[in-house]
């Protein structure tokens, strides 16, 4: 995935549309402040989330962080090898560390999401 | 009001170790990865700054009597040298500090947490009362490093004038580094061998960086957290404060009730006969962290909560401590704890965790 192609959350999850799947994971900013990993808790496929809405769960030594759903919809796939080896979505968060891929309502959009840009001036207010 | 900061603030800082407020100062949490930190330190060698935490030394005719006031252990049958554990309580039995007291030939030391220092030299005042006693606060004119792991001695092999090797547990030495006075330690607070060092703040990062360059690997809060935790050490604030007593934390060995009186000792004594929550070690299912906070629960009902927790990265499960009814801490007991809104279920195990195999 093109970074510069995808849409972002303020929680620092991006989505990518295609059809009607949405595929979902985490920014590259997010990935660098998570170390040591210890547990991940993504939904089943089939399961409802509610955009703005936790969906999962990473979890490293320090603490719990929520993944909050960029959309709402119903999983159809999730990467079950990020689960099981997190460092994937370390090395490759907008590639092989991509976490769920939902079903949305035909006709939906991201455009209630930030552009790159506007994401990129999120974190650089934030970073410190 | 800015956080204080170690005489190796800017060391950490240039390392780009991930900086965090500790006790009104400025940390390192990790500099690379906790698990690794960790793993140095069970394995090797980590080095740890403990500069934040409190030293205090005690001059004068009176400096024994006023310890013994203040402090449940008993300092009267100290050696020179000795390095002992114990509580300062207020006068319910609450514990106000747990510290190391240190006696020399010429007066003692105290070392004290970093989150209540402040509050432990006001409380020597007040309590000092006419007694020939003279207290200064060493902190900020020096600083101090442990060096833990099955190779921290072997490490320090020629650094100091005094042979680390030669030193009982819990016997320290005042001693050179680089002709330089401080004083070397056998204590520390990882569960692994190893020394801690206070030295002058001047020589700080010399000894620091002498340290790294013998293959200690820098560590960070993170880490010492998880260290401790497996070692089933009580952290001030988690494990101990002003409303628990050393009997419910367990740490009844550290209180002599014939040493005469001392502040808290009727309260400890009445405490005796009550049943109030004792401290517990938790086995947790799965691999989400309780941690502190979370609610254990006996039959669908909280009899409790975490004070601290997390995945122990030696035992690869995880592990807590949490204070319960006399009548649920058993070892055996099954219990349960809310993660989030998920209950898993916990088993309560002998204390420590985790001890290092004796060699």
């Amino acid at each position: 995935m093109d970074p510069k192609a995808l849409r972002y959350t303020k929680t620092h999850e991006w989505a990518a549309m295609s059809g009607d799947i949405v595929t979902v994971g985490i920014s590259n900013f997010a990935a660098d402040q998570l170390q040591d990993i210890t547990y991940i808790k993504l939904p089943a496929a089939g399961d409802s989330v509610t955009a703005d809405r936790s969906f999962g769960e990473i979890e490293t030594v320090k603490a719990v962080s929520d993944l909050y759903a960029p959309v709402s919809g119903t999983v159809t796939e999730v990467n079950q090898q990020a689960a099981d080896t997190p460092e994937l979505i370390k090395s490759s968060p907008f590639g092989d560390g991509w976490l769920v891929r939902i079903r949305v309502a035909p006709g939906s959009t991201l455009n209630h999401l930030q552009s790159y840009d506007d994401y990129q001036k999120q974190i650089a207010s934030e970073a410190h | 009001m800015a956080n204080a900061r170690t005489p190796l603030y800017d060391w950490h800082v240039g390392h780009k170790a991930r900086m965090v407020e500790f006790g009104g100062w400025d940390m390192p949490v990790q500099y690379t990865s906790i698990l690794d930190e960790h793993a140095a330190v069970r394995n090797s060698a980590g080095l740890f700054d403990i500069s934040h935490m409190g030293r205090l030394s005690f001059g004068g005719p009176d400096a024994l009597d006023l310890i013994q006031h203040v402090y449940t252990n008993n300092a009267a049958t100290m050696k020179d040298f000795q390095a002992r554990y114990g509580l300062i309580c207020n006068e319910h039995g609450g514990i106000r500090d747990d510290v190391l007291v240190y006696r020399w030939p010429y007066g003692w030391a105290m070392v004290v947490n970093a989150s209540n220092r402040e509050k432990i030299v006001g409380w020597l005042l007040e309590k000092k009362g006419n007694r020939n006693v003279q207290i200064a606060d060493q902190t900020l004119d020096t600083a101090m490093v442990a060096v833990q792991g099955p190779r921290a001695i072997a490490i320090c092999a020629g650094m100091f004038e005094a042979d680390p090797s030669q030193l009982k547990y819990y016997f320290a030495a005042p001693t050179r580094y680089k002709g330089k006075q401080c004083v070397v330690s056998r204590t520390g607070y990882t569960g692994e061998a190893g020394l801690e060092v206070m030295i002058g703040k001047s020589a700080a990062i010399e000894l620091w960086e002498d340290l790294v360059a013998r293959g200690g690997k820098p560590c960070g809060l993170g880490a010492r957290d998880t260290l401790r935790l497996e070692a089933a050490m009580p952290l001030y604030g988690h494990e101990l404060n002003e409303s628990l007593n050393p009997l419910q934390a367990g740490l009844n060995w550290a209180v002599k009730f014939d040493k005469g009186d001392f502040i808290g000792r009727d309260a400890l004594l009445q405490a005796q006969q009550r049943s109030d929550p004792v401290r517990i070690g938790l086995e947790v299912q799965g691999k989400r962290a309780a941690r502190e906070g979370a609610a254990v629960l006996k039959d669908g009902q909280e009899i409790g909560k975490v004070t601290s927790g997390a995945f122990s990265p030696t035992l690869q499960r995880v592990i807590a401590m949490a204070y319960v009814p006399p009548d649920s801490a058993s070892v055996g007991t099954q219990l349960q704890v809310d993660i989030r809104g998920d209950k898993a279920n916990a088993l309560v195990v002998r204390l420590p965790f985790y001890q290092r195999p004796k060699a």
